[in-house]
């Protein structure tokens, strides 16, 4: 067992299932998010931006005397104010006061006002002149354009067109999935203040604070020094705070630094939804063979990701994407392309899944559709392709603890009573020719750690106080995911201290410098290891000090102070046994896998399309859990958000030629629904997995707050064996194609094409070898993430050390 | 003038700000536990709750409101309670206890305004426990806690299950409770105010005379009730009038009176308060209630702003077209009675004169022996329509002691600009037997009702589709009673 991984034998605080640190506050409203500190702040003003009303734009003339007329309208910010760098992205391709408009509603100048109501005013007020230009808006289009930004990526493994050979079944066809958008509750929002030095604060909602106070630094033209960006907490992060909080950090400090008033930027609701990226949206051409037992053979796809108008996280998403087309199953064949469409929407950015749920989805689909002309049901062409120990995914990282799988799909078969109610709803459906049932199981295999090795690191500042008091600071940001609970627990572990004794301080740059962004699921992996690490440091000190003496720790904390031993520490973490090479897109970028498997029940009701999720069953891999009622919450939430995402949420944009066109037409919460209550499952089991620790992270314990998202396949999979169940044959040998989103009128249209019992209806190709998806044109870019760049820059210049390899690269 | 309003327990002065809704209010005064998480009622972070006057005409309801819709002057003199004001992190509130330890908050942004809606139920004096060995009924908990209540909220984080167990747990107030006790005393009448500033100013009269005088005095005068439609307007589209007249508490307005041959329902009376007067008197009305918006909404919107604000989305016009109801229209100059077949002209049009006020719904009794709402849309709680359709149809026996349709009204939303009966179905209907193959034949008729268009909500062909589809679940549902829980169909 790992020293990392070892829970001592007494004063266990992980592992107990304990609420939120914050509940108390959260049920009072005493919690204090961003925006809440406005109240008890003097002299603030506020922003609000100025709209263009165009998706593609040349800014002619931009003119604000008529905004500086307005009463109580302080100043407008324009490209012409920034002292520093232009630009709100760290690809600099995002220019924060833009003279091309990119996409409809975007800011092109921010008005201060003494009120919103004045900064709103005003902003209507400011003139601007554009020249309307050509606007890329669907993947369809960009397609056909040849629109792309960044590296276009391949996986590769195998020999494909030997395994479509070799299949006895091949099937070709299309798989399209809309984005989502994070509709965290709290908008972004960020207040900024500058004191008598020119030091800038920023208190802001950022899953990524160094981030955020690098691009604010860039912006001002300051050194990172001179900026401290503060995090309280968030309500609601999702992935969308990672890149996008940074340019309206930006403009807070910008106006901040201008005025010498603080200034706060919130976004309304749909300023939010209008402005900031979302989940990306997906386009996939494959191919798919399968052996004569139904597993599968050999599958070749090319998938092209939505990217909106700037590169942002689109590259390592798309990475995350071609690294999960395999979910859980054994491709021994296969080849993977990807690519990233510059359209003229908002950029989009990581959501929860962080593109793992895209590439899923693909696999799944064609595994669904697929298997009815197999001839066997999807849930056993998905249990026969299941990966076995020893194998490797199609980047070459060995799969281990793929037995875990198994164990859990056989877990959840007895725990959900599958057999039995299979029977009970073919009985339902036997007898109800208006509304048909289906349970359905799906897997989930989810890499934890960031793809690009880089970012794999953690820091934490631990005090200890001379009464014994406890007080942590660490690199993480808290959105609702539970890490400050965590990392609390995780403290009083490693220093042998009741709970009681530990307080955790807001996450700041200045405590914690180069933090990552709390993403990729890794918050509590790397934070935890950090904490653990500085806490052990005091604890070595101490022990000195005790000299086996066994004092109680106050008193030993004391004759600590007195003999002069350091009573903090820096914690420091990082991921060991990493490597990717993004060019060849190989290696071993996860730490371990999370697994997970979900059966769903649902019904369908054939007038309408609509439906409900009567029963869920879940069996999902957390390690040893750190906090067992915080990780149950993780599951759960991330379930709900997926069948958000795959049978509900439905962004639309305004595609037809008329003037409203690239308007987002869903920017609302009256227009863009996300679950509520009425989507809930009826019955709701989830279980932890047994004795699963994981020797590789923090006191055995697994990351949690991505992989159960997409437990919520088995939703969408349900819902399409219910609309194939309308088919005059009862649906077994029936294919579906179902849109993604299922909303109601999705499934209604497939249980059209299923009563149909037209097999074109299915929308696929057989036999092989198959309709080839489009094929890179040779010498495509290579992904270039910020890490590999800078690493091969310092190569480049430092003598001796093949410097003229690098060099040759480069050129 | 001086205002007030009573917030958690303390007056606290209230300015004469028109367009400050009562959210922004709140937060004025440090009490930050209301959020704004959309600005339009759709999301219930700003839920607080609201003495109102209780359902047997004395004592108070604590009744939970969206307070990002209604302006802050709206409320002078009213008694709010926030989260703040429930409980305290060292003394938790029942409801507040629950939701922290069974892992009801993550992020914990909505969870103020979730906690106000769940308040509202705790305090609910008809909520009654489910006697052992009953099954609770669908959606409600075995501490007759109703699901409804928490319809207008929503959370990100949790996927709901330990809110809705929080829920479930809760026993009733304790004896000493004391927002309990309040509920004996009267909830605070309305107050007759008049506030102004640059943006415009708010004027709740005293009397619909009053009321009526002003708004013939003004034509651009703005009359609103429960500000579920203009708090959005004014929130997202910087609307701001200048002058909007308060007619939410007018006596004249809130009154139902149940007649032999027609039930008059007043106004300004609000939609949960038509649900419970009613008692069942009109099972459509019963069938429209818990499909239209969702608790928090229909604590404030009334039938007179539906039925004003000519939406042609909204959902009671579809169930009253159905019911033959009639409006009647209050002017200064006198009352007419206007059928509501007749009202709509256009989008959001009407043949409503300047001045004229609605002052009531006029609904004839008996209603139709068969009635159903179907509501399309993409969510069941708390969405808007893609399609709404109202069936009133009046069956009885014919000679050969067959079924025979011997009336029908049908009323449709989302189909064209104006909400719309279905008369070609009607006649299509009307004098035919009851049987399949009349069901078929006026389905493919009623597909062919309206003009509906492809919007973000859903295509015109799904409109059209579902139209006929509601006349054949009907049908379907008549020949075999039992429930299809997966639809958005007749009941709950």
């Amino acid at each position: 067992m790992s020293e990392l991984s070892r829970r001592p034998a007494e004063g266990v605080v992980v592992g107990r299932a304990l609420p939120h640190e914050s509940a108390g506050l959260h049920v009072t409203g005493h919690a204090l998010y961003t925006d809440d500190l406005v109240a008890a702040c003097a002299d603030v003003l506020h922003a609000h931006p100025v709209p263009a009303p165009h998706a593609h734009a040349r800014v002619l003339r931009l003119d604000a005397a008529r905004a500086l007329a307005v009463s109580g309208v302080v100043r407008v910010l324009t490209a012409a104010d920034v002292p520093g760098t232009n630009d709100s992205g760290v690809k600099h391709d995002e220019p924060l006061f833009p003279d091309t408009v990119m996409f409809h509603g975007q800011a092109v100048a921010w008005v201060l006002g003494e009120s919103l109501e004045a900064a709103r005013l005003g902003a209507a007020a400011v003139q601007v002149d554009y020249e309307p230009l050509p606007a890329v808006l669907t993947l369809a289009e960009a397609i056909e354009a040849g629109s792309y930004q960044g590296g276009r990526p391949t996986v590769e493994r195998g020999d494909v067109e030997r395994g479509f050979a070799e299949a006895a079944h091949v099937f070709s066809g299309v798989t399209e999935m809309a984005g989502q958008e994070h509709f965290y509750l709290e908008t972004h929002a960020s207040l900024a203040v500058v004191d008598e030095a020119g030091q800038v604060f920023v208190q802001c909602s950022t899953q990524h604070p160094t981030e955020t106070q690098e691009i604010v630094a860039h912006v001002l033209g300051l050194r990172s020094h001179e900026v401290t960006v503060q995090c309280l907490r968030m309500g609601g992060g999702f992935g969308g705070k990672e890149m996008q909080p940074h340019g309206y950090a930006a403009v807070a400090a910008l106006g901040a630094v201008l005025t010498g008033r603080p200034v706060r930027v919130r976004l309304t609701r749909q300023q939010d939804v209008t402005m900031t990226g979302k989940r990306h949206g997906f386009h996939a051409e494959w191919r798919a063979g399968f052996d004569a037992e139904g597993r599968l053979l050999a599958l070749d796809a090319t998938l092209t990701s939505d990217g909106g108008w700037s590169l942002d996280l689109s590259e390592p998403v798309l990475a995350r994407a071609l690294c999960h087309v395999d979910n859980a199953y054994w491709l021994p064949h296969v080849r993977l392309h990807g690519r990233v469409a510059h359209t003229h929407k908002t950029s989009q950015t990581a959501f929860r899944g962080f593109g793992g749920p895209q590439g899923m989805l693909v696999v799944e689909d064609v595994i669904g559709r697929c298997a009815p002309l197999v001839g066997l049901d999807a849930r056993e062409v998905r249990r026969r392709s299941f990966y076995v120990d020893g194998q490797e995914t199609p980047y070459g990282q060995p799969v281990r603890h793929a037995e875990r799988l198994a164990a859990a799909w056989r877990q959840l078969h007895d725990e959900a009573d599958v057999e039995r109610r299979l029977e009970e709803v073919a009985a339902f459906n036997a007898t109800h020719a208006h509304t048909k049932r289906a349970l359905a199981l799906t897997p989930v295999k989810f890499g934890i750690s960031f793809n690009f090795t880089a970012f794999n690191q953690g820091g934490a500042l631990v005090h200890v106080y001379k009464d014994g008091s406890v007080l942590v600071n660490h690199g993480g940001t808290e959105m609702g995911q539970g890490l400050h609970t965590k990392m609390l627990q995780v403290a009083a572990t490693a220093l042998g201290v009741p709970l009681e004794l530990v307080r955790l301080a807001p996450t700041r740059t200045d405590k914690v410098p180069n933090t990552s962004a709390t993403a990729a699921s890794a918050g509590a992996d790397l934070n935890g290891g950090a904490v653990k690490d500085a806490c052990e440091q005091i604890l070595r000190r101490l022990a000195e000090v005790d000299a086996g003496r066994g004092l109680p720790w106050h008193d030993l904390v004391q004759a600590a102070y007195f003999a002069r031993v350091q009573l903090w520490a820096a914690g420091f973490y990082r991921t060991e046994g990493l490597h990717w090479d993004s060019t060849a897109m190989r290696g071993h970028p996860f730490k371990y896998f999370a697994y997970g498997v979900c059966a769903a029940e649902v019904e369908v009701d054939g007038f309408t399309g609509a439906h409900r999720t009567r029963r869920v069953d879940i069996v999902h891999d957390v390690g040893d859990s750190l906090s067992p009622l915080v990780d149950l919450g993780q599951v759960e939430g991330g379930f709900v958000q997926g069948a958000g995402w795959l049978t509900l949420e439905d962004l639309r944009w305004d595609t037809s030629e008329g003037p409203q066109r690239g308007r987002l037409s869903t920017q609302a919460a009256s227009t863009y629904k996300l679950p509520s209550f009425s989507e809930m499952p009826v019955d709701f089991r989830v279980s932890l997995l047994q004795h699963a620790r994981e020797d590789g992270a923090v006191y055995g314990s697994k990351a949690v707050g991505e992989p159960p998202l997409m437990l919520a396949f088995a939703v969408r999979e349900a819902l399409r064996d219910a609309a194939a169940a309308f088919a005059p044959d009862g649906g077994g040998g029936t294919s579906v194609d179902l849109a993604s989103p299922a909303t109601p009128e999705s499934v209604f249209w497939a249980v059209e094409d299923a009563r149909s019992g037209d097999p074109d209806r299915a929308r696929l190709v057989r036999g092989a070898p198959g309709v080839v998806p489009d094929q890179p044109a040779p010498g495509e870019p290579a992904l270039h993430p910020r890490s590999e760049q800078v690493q091969r820059d310092l190569l480049a210049h430092e003598p001796g050390r093949d410097g003229s390899r690098s060099a040759q690269v480069e050129a | 003038m001086t205002m007030e309003m009573h917030v958690n327990g303390r007056q606290r002065a209230l300015p004469a700000r028109p367009h400050v809704n009562l959210l922004d209010y709140l937060r004025g005064l440090g009490l930050t536990g209301a959020k704004e998480g959309c600005a339009e009622g759709e999301c219930g972070a700003c839920a607080v709750l609201v003495a109102r006057p209780g359902a047997d005409g004395d004592g108070a309801t604590w009744t939970a409101l969206n307070s990002c819709l209604p302006a802050s002057v709206a409320l002078a003199g009213q008694e709010v309670i926030t989260a703040e004001g429930l409980g305290s992190p060292q003394a938790l509130h029942p409801v507040q206890r629950e939701m922290a330890e069974r892992g009801g908050s993550q992020c914990g942004y909505c969870t103020p305004g979730f906690v106000c809606s769940m308040a509202a139920e705790f305090y609910r004096p008809d909520r009654t426990p489910v006697d052992e060995g009953q099954e609770p009924q669908e959606e409600h908990g075995p501490n007759g806690f109703d699901l409804h209540a928490l319809s207008g909220n929503l959370c990100r984080c949790t996927g709901y299950r330990p809110i809705r167990d929080a829920a479930y747990a809760l026993e009733g107030p304790s004896a000493d409770d004391p927002l309990a006790g309040r509920c004996a005393a009267p909830a605070p009448g309305p107050v007759v105010t008049d506030a102004s500033d640059d943006s415009g100013r708010y004027v709740r009269p005293s009397s619909l005379t009053e009321v009526l005088e002003l708004l013939a005095g003004d034509p651009t005068a703005v009359p609103v009730a429960g500000a579920t439609d203009h708090g959005v307007e004014v929130n997202l589209r910087g609307r701001r009038d200048r002058l909007v007249v308060g007619i939410d508490r007018l006596a004249e307005l809130r009154r139902l009176e149940v007649g032999d041959d027609v039930v008059e329902i007043g106004a300004a009376l609000t939609l949960t308060e038509v649900e419970q007067r009613l008692g069942g008197r009109v099972p459509l009305l019963d069938a429209l209630v818990p499909q239209f918006a969702s608790r928090l909404i229909r604590n404030a919107a009334t039938l007179g702003g539906n039925l004003g604000t000519a939406s042609p989305i909204g959902d009671a016009a579809p169930v009253l077209l159905a019911l033959d109801a009639s409006l009647v229209l209050a002017h200064a100059d006198g009352e007419r009675e206007v059928a509501l077949a007749d009202y709509f002209t256009g989008y959001r049009e009407t043949v409503r004169r300047p001045g004229e006020l609605i002052r009531a719904v006029r609904v004839p009794l008996p209603t139709a022996s068969v009635t159903a709402f179907h509501k399309i849309a993409k969510r069941r709680f708390d969405d808007i329509s893609s399609v709404a359709v109202a069936f009133a149809l009046d069956l009885g026996p014919a000679d050969d002691g067959a079924q025979v349709v011997r009336r029908a009204r049908i009323g449709l939303g989302g189909v064209a600009a104006v909400p719309l009966r279905a008369l070609a179905t009607e006649q299509a209907l009307e004098g035919r037997p009851w049987t399949e193959e009349t069901v078929g034949h006026a389905a493919e008729v009623l597909r062919g009702e309206g003009t509906p268009l492809s919007d973000q909500r859903a295509s015109a062909a799904y409109r059209s589709a579902m139209l006929g589809n509601a006349l054949r679940r009907l049908w379907a549902e008549s020949q075999d009673p039992g429930p299809t829980t997966a639809g958005g169909g007749a009941g709950r």
